[in-house]
């Protein structure tokens, strides 16, 4: 079994049963997760660089376990302490990285596209961990691997992204994920932060009342509002928004059913979500936080390059 | 193609490993049984459950391990990963793997790495239902072994479990 793809440039270009094999796959490393010693040899011979461009804990974090739970060599690239800042352009770092003979790029970059030009330039097997306001696809796979760990399957499930549909690369990819595994999503907001064809486009329903939307699904997944992407004003204030979008307890407790509520972090606690929400025990929040190692495990080792050699 | 054991034969074979294993057992608390994926839980679920009828009394310590992560031929295929379930700790007890053909023994290799990432056994001994001796490139052999035969690298050894036979071809 493989994927049909060399690179993981979005949920866009898998098809159903690769990501289903990333998940089936990401099962077996979860228990491998769970044992004395939390590691195997399988990449020992792949060197894998963490290039990120922009400002990360879990993801870096959480591809950075998962390399070293794999037993493949990492270096990590943060913009920081580069030579970015003396003009040097991206082909041209990832070209001189390349050359010390490594094998796989999982990259972050705030351009969308980014890792789509690189992978038509180099021949090393690219993992985006976010390109700007277009995907993030292990982060797309480890909520639904998360949704199926608590519900048994994705198809048929119902469930809702709320927030800020506009500037989340998470929503994109959820949205790609979700409707090709069969399940029904809703999309949840003020209109400002949803696009306005998203329905005709995606095939997703749209709802402006949150309320309505919660009562719909059996999965919430709350979205940041991205204010660093924002060059407008969308709505009001913070305080605004909390108060028509904010999940809240009191919202939950009048639904009159338990839903599952996630959130891909990093958290704004009293904006998109309450803190006795995100605390609470419908939330799984930290479960997709364990998740995404065995996740991005799994998407690393399918990746690694094997049988082409 | 040329059957290697009739389904009489594999009875006979299974029936006669279960019994060398009891006769080896000195301390049932401290032997566990691991199969390993894909196809040797077939025969490891065969033998534990005649172990278990032929000594109902004892509690059985039985667990699957996969070892697609641990392979070294990744480089040249991609295998899919099957279950692992071992539901105890192997520390300092013996442990007997199971697998269905013995051929050239990078397999077992591949389950010596994974166990150890499980504890340090005291022993492990391996039984297999089919030996392709000739065949190994590690050094290998197994403990207790159902039929040792002789074939060259072309042909293929496949337990047939639908029609219950053992088949060369």
């Amino acid at each position: 079994m493989q994927l049909s793809t060399k690179h993981l440039l979005g949920i866009k270009d898998l098809l159903p049963s690769d990501i289903a094999l990333i998940l089936q796959t990401a099962q077996q490393f979860k228990e491998v997760l769970q044992r004395p010693i939390k590691k195997v040899p399988s990449l020992r011979d792949v060197t894998i660089v963490n290039l990120f461009y922009e400002n990360s804990t879990r993801t870096r974090i959480s591809f950075e376990l998962a390399e070293k739970r794999l037993s493949a060599d990492t270096i990590n690239f943060t913009t920081s302490s580069s030579s970015l800042s003396k003009g040097e352009t991206l082909l041209d770092t990832v070209n001189n990285i390349l050359s010390m003979k490594v094998d796989m790029v999982v990259m972050r970059h705030s351009a969308s596209g980014a890792p789509h030009f690189l992978a038509q330039h180099i021949p090393a097997a690219i993992v985006n961990a976010g390109d700007g306001i277009n995907e993030h696809p292990t982060q797309a796979l480890l909520d639904a691997f998360s949704i199926q760990e608590k519900l048994g399957t994705l198809k048929g499930k119902k469930i809702v992204l709320v927030g800020d549909i506009m500037h989340s690369r998470v929503a994109l990819s959820n949205i790609y994920l979700l409707k090709k595994m069969g399940a029904e999503v809703m999309v949840a907001g003020p209109p400002t932060l949803i696009p306005k064809y998203i329905a005709e486009a995606l095939g997703v329903k749209v709802e402006y009342n949150l309320q309505k939307a919660l009562q719909w699904c059996d999965v919430a997944n709350v979205l940041r509002i991205q204010l660093e992407r924002q060059n407008q004003v969308l709505f009001s204030s913070l305080r605004e928004y909390n108060l028509a979008y904010g999940v809240s307890k009191k919202l939950l407790d009048g639904l009159g059913k338990e839903i599952i509520i996630m959130h891909p972090g990093p958290i704004n606690r009293g904006v998109e979500i309450d803190s006795d929400v995100a605390d609470g025990n419908q939330s799984i929040i930290l479960n997709q936080v364990e998740n995404g190692v065995a996740v991005r495990m799994a998407v690393l080792y399918l990746l690694s390059g094997r049988g082409n050699s | 193609m040329q059957i290697l054991l009739t389904s009489q034969q594999l009875t006979l074979s299974l029936n006669r490993l279960s019994h060398q294993l009891i006769e080896n057992i000195i301390d049932w608390e401290n032997v566990v049984f691991i199969g390993l994926q894909p196809r040797g839980i077939y025969v490891s679920n065969k033998i534990v459950a005649l172990i278990k009828q032929l000594s109902p009394k004892q509690k059985i310590q039985y667990g699957i391990l996969d070892i697609t992560f641990y392979r070294d031929d990744v480089r040249e295929e991609l295998h899919t990963a099957t279950k692992t379930d071992i539901p105890f700790s192997i520390e300092g007890k013996k442990v007997i793997l199971i697998d269905d053909v013995l051929y050239t023994g990078r397999t077992i290799r591949a389950a010596l790495d994974a166990l150890q990432d499980f504890g340090r056994p005291q022993k492990v001994e391996l039984c297999v239902l089919v030996d392709r001796r000739f065949n190994r490139e590690l050094p290998i052999q197994p403990d207790y072994c159902g039929k040792a035969i002789d074939s060259i690298i072309s042909q293929k050894v496949k337990v047939n479990w639908d029609k219950e036979e053992v088949v060369l071809y």
